[in-house]
């Protein structure tokens, strides 16, 4: 038995490659996979083993099951009954589906989620474009461009990554206010690019180091400037990154709900903020209220699910790497 | 021009959103074209230009609030007469306080070490199964979740209807309770538990987080060593506890602090769930209700620099593991 513990291997540049191999496209790599999958069979095969993962998948997803089945079920039979009670239903087809719910949500004078859906989308794109480029710019700086400070510039910005926003909240909203723009779309835009710079400089300069010195190089010697290198050498080079990190800045604006209910007013209010406030005020009125969390969930989902391979490259390069 | 500031209709906004895209990329396109003259610029001037908005933006928007509000942590509510520390004394010492302070501890240390323990059973129980990803997925998901939506989902799962004939649970974990025989309970609002029914809803967000790093680490664990362990007659809890967790632990380390950090600010499971009632007030919301509900610039400044204060241990934390990991290689 080796009961003393072995000491960490894990190298950690290789992660983000392995998490990247999932792909049928590798053929050696998925024989080493193969293998390893032959010599780790039998595993699974233990009951309890299957029946733990089988039970914690089962918890993990219950809840927003019921949220979704509630959502379309009649107002009435919310009040009335669980929405599992459904599942005998289905099979006889007494069971009643409606879209009531999400009518009532999205247009409804109390809810009215269709003009919040509006005002996230509106807040989102700003938010997540101005950001990305501002922080390509700077991180093309530190990786390419020598100057003096170029370290301690660096780690600075690196460190940023730690202060809660919390710490900027009122001086800067108290700002908006002295120049009048508080509550408006421009000071959302602005507040939410300024906190996304330190993460985003950070990761996407762990992309842009990677790229080899000689394509750089070879750009210069041909003669061209900054400008060029960054548009014509780097930028091509940097689109998985720039989507893995516009995904993150997209989820995390989408879902933000401090940062809009401190500088958005009721008129450009997200859709967070309005279904936080309905869940406050509309506690038990659970039609409306599952129909609206649906509503605020499925943008953020959809674009998950379609893209959750540039979001784990992402992850992996921004927590693991450093 | 009112539509610029106070945008009306949906197509005020769109326009006003499209304007506000384009006139930064003429500006930012502006400078770049500037200094897009090799050699007849000076270098400084292209750094500056890379550089400047970001770097502008950051001491602007974060370093100068920052430190105006450490500023205003030193005075009285309105801002006028210099208290020194009495705001920090006032939130270390005060029960209500404390109370806040004993939450969020519960908070930072529950949330990271049950979503990375979930995480990593998780992702060594389906490794290489034939249903991983689907698996994985599902365990994924709640990460695209906002904080709000996820405590919208678990207040319904929650949902307490009284204990009377006629009157059927509608929320999932009462009526469990009801099947098994036992009285529902007001799951939201009975303390101490409260809490740790809030805790559940950030580790259902999170431990999709660990998990995907996690199996990432588990997948670069190299075959020799797992081969010469199972050849050693390790297997199962065996394998997981002196093969896996050791080989994978700067991994769980980044996993554990990264989610503490998040933990430690957690703000919209508490305030769209309870509202911080029912003694379940963390910092990041009683800095929230002092500073814009009760207008205490003084002590809301100080609980905003509580947050960050707290942060750096587990910064320290982390950095000194990575060191020792680092020496041991």
């Amino acid at each position: 038995m080796t009961s003393t513990p072995i000491p960490p291997v894990v190298p950690d540049t290789d992660l983000t490659t392995e998490a990247e191999l999932e792909g049928p496209s590798r053929p050696r790599k998925l024989t080493r996979l193969e293998k390893r999958a032959i010599a780790a069979k039998g595993k699974l095969s233990s009951p309890w083993a299957s029946f733990l993962a089988i039970l914690i998948a089962i918890l993990w997803t219950i809840p927003s099951v019921g949220l979704l089945v509630t959502s379309f079920r009649p107002e009435l039979d919310i009040r009335r009954s669980g929405w599992w009670t459904v599942i005998p239903g289905l099979f006889n087809g007494e069971a009643e589906f409606t879209l009531d719910n999400y009518d009532q949500a999205l247009y409804g004078s109390g809810s009215n989620l269709s003009t919040y859906f509006v005002n996230s989308f509106v807040i989102t794109l700003p938010a997540v474009v101005i950001p990305i480029t501002l922080a390509l710019l700077a991180a093309y700086a530190f990786a390419w461009i020598e100057f003096r400070g170029r370290e301690i510039l660096f780690v600075a910005i690196f460190a940023l990554q730690v202060v809660p926003l919390q710490v900027a909240l009122v001086p800067l909203l108290r700002d908006y206010v002295d120049v009048g723009l508080n509550g408006t779309f421009w000071t959302v835009w602005l507040s939410h690019s300024i906190f996304a710079l330190p993460l985003a400089i950070f990761l996407l300069h762990n992309f842009m180091k990677d790229i080899p010195r000689s394509l750089v190089e070879a750009a210069r010697v041909d003669g061209a400037g900054h400008v060029k290198i960054f548009f014509q050498v780097l930028l091509p080079l940097l689109v998985p990154a720039i989507a893995s990190f516009a995904i993150f800045q997209f989820l995390w604006v989408w879902n933000d709900l401090l940062v809009g209910l401190t500088f958005a007013d009721t008129s450009s209010y997200p859709l967070t903020v309005r279904v936080a406030e309905m869940a406050g005020s509309r506690g038990g009125d659970w039609h409306i209220l599952t129909a609206g969390a649906f509503i605020s969930i499925i943008v953020p989902l959809v674009v998950f699910v379609a893209l959750q391979r540039y979001f784990v490259r992402g992850l992996l390069a921004g927590s693991v790497k450093g | 021009m009112d539509w610029l500031t106070e945008p009306s209709s949906p197509v005020e906004k769109f326009g006003l959103m499209f304007l506000a895209i384009l006139l930064f990329v003429v500006v930012m396109g502006a400078i770049l074209l500037a200094v897009d003259r090799p050699k007849r610029i000076p270098r400084w001037v292209v750094v500056l230009a890379f550089v400047g908005p970001a770097v502008i933006g950051l001491a602007w928007g974060l370093v100068r609030p920052a430190l105006i509000t450490i500023w205003n942590s030193l005075f009285d509510r309105r801002g006028n007469e210099f208290v020194g520390l009495d705001n920090y004394v006032t939130a270390f010492t005060t029960d209500q306080f404390q109370l806040v302070l004993r939450n969020t501890a519960i908070w930072v240390v529950v949330v990271p070490l049950l979503s990375t323990f979930i995480g990593i059973v998780y992702a060594v129980l389906v490794d290489r199964s034939r249903f991983e990803k689907f698996a994985k997925a599902l365990v994924f998901l709640p990460m695209a979740i906002s904080m709000v939506g996820a405590s919208i989902i678990w207040g319904f799962v929650y949902e307490f209807r009284p204990d009377q004939p006629g009157v059927n649970q509608i929320g999932l974990l009462n009526q469990v309770l009801v099947w098994l025989g036992l009285p529902p309970q007001q799951f939201l609002i009975g303390q101490p538990w409260n809490t740790f029914f809030l805790i559940v809803v950030m580790i259902w967000i999170q431990t999709g987080f660990a998990m995907t790093i996690l199996s990432a680490a588990i997948k670069a664990i190299p075959d020799d060593i797992v081969e010469a362990a199972r050849l050693d007659g390790l297997k199962g809890w065996g394998m997981f506890r002196y093969i896996t967790v050791p080989s994978v632990r700067p991994a769980l380390v980044v996993v554990l602090t990264t989610i503490a950090m998040a933990t430690l600010k957690i703000f919209d499971i508490v305030r769209t769930m309870t509202g911080g009632q029912f003694g379940t007030q963390v910092v990041a919301n009683e800095f929230y209700t002092q500073a814009f509900r009760q207008n205490n610039q003084g002590l809301s400044s100080a609980l905003a620099v509580i947050l960050f204060i707290l942060v750096i241990p587990i910064i320290v934390y982390n950095v000194r593991q990575m060191r020792l990991a680092e020496e041991i290689r």
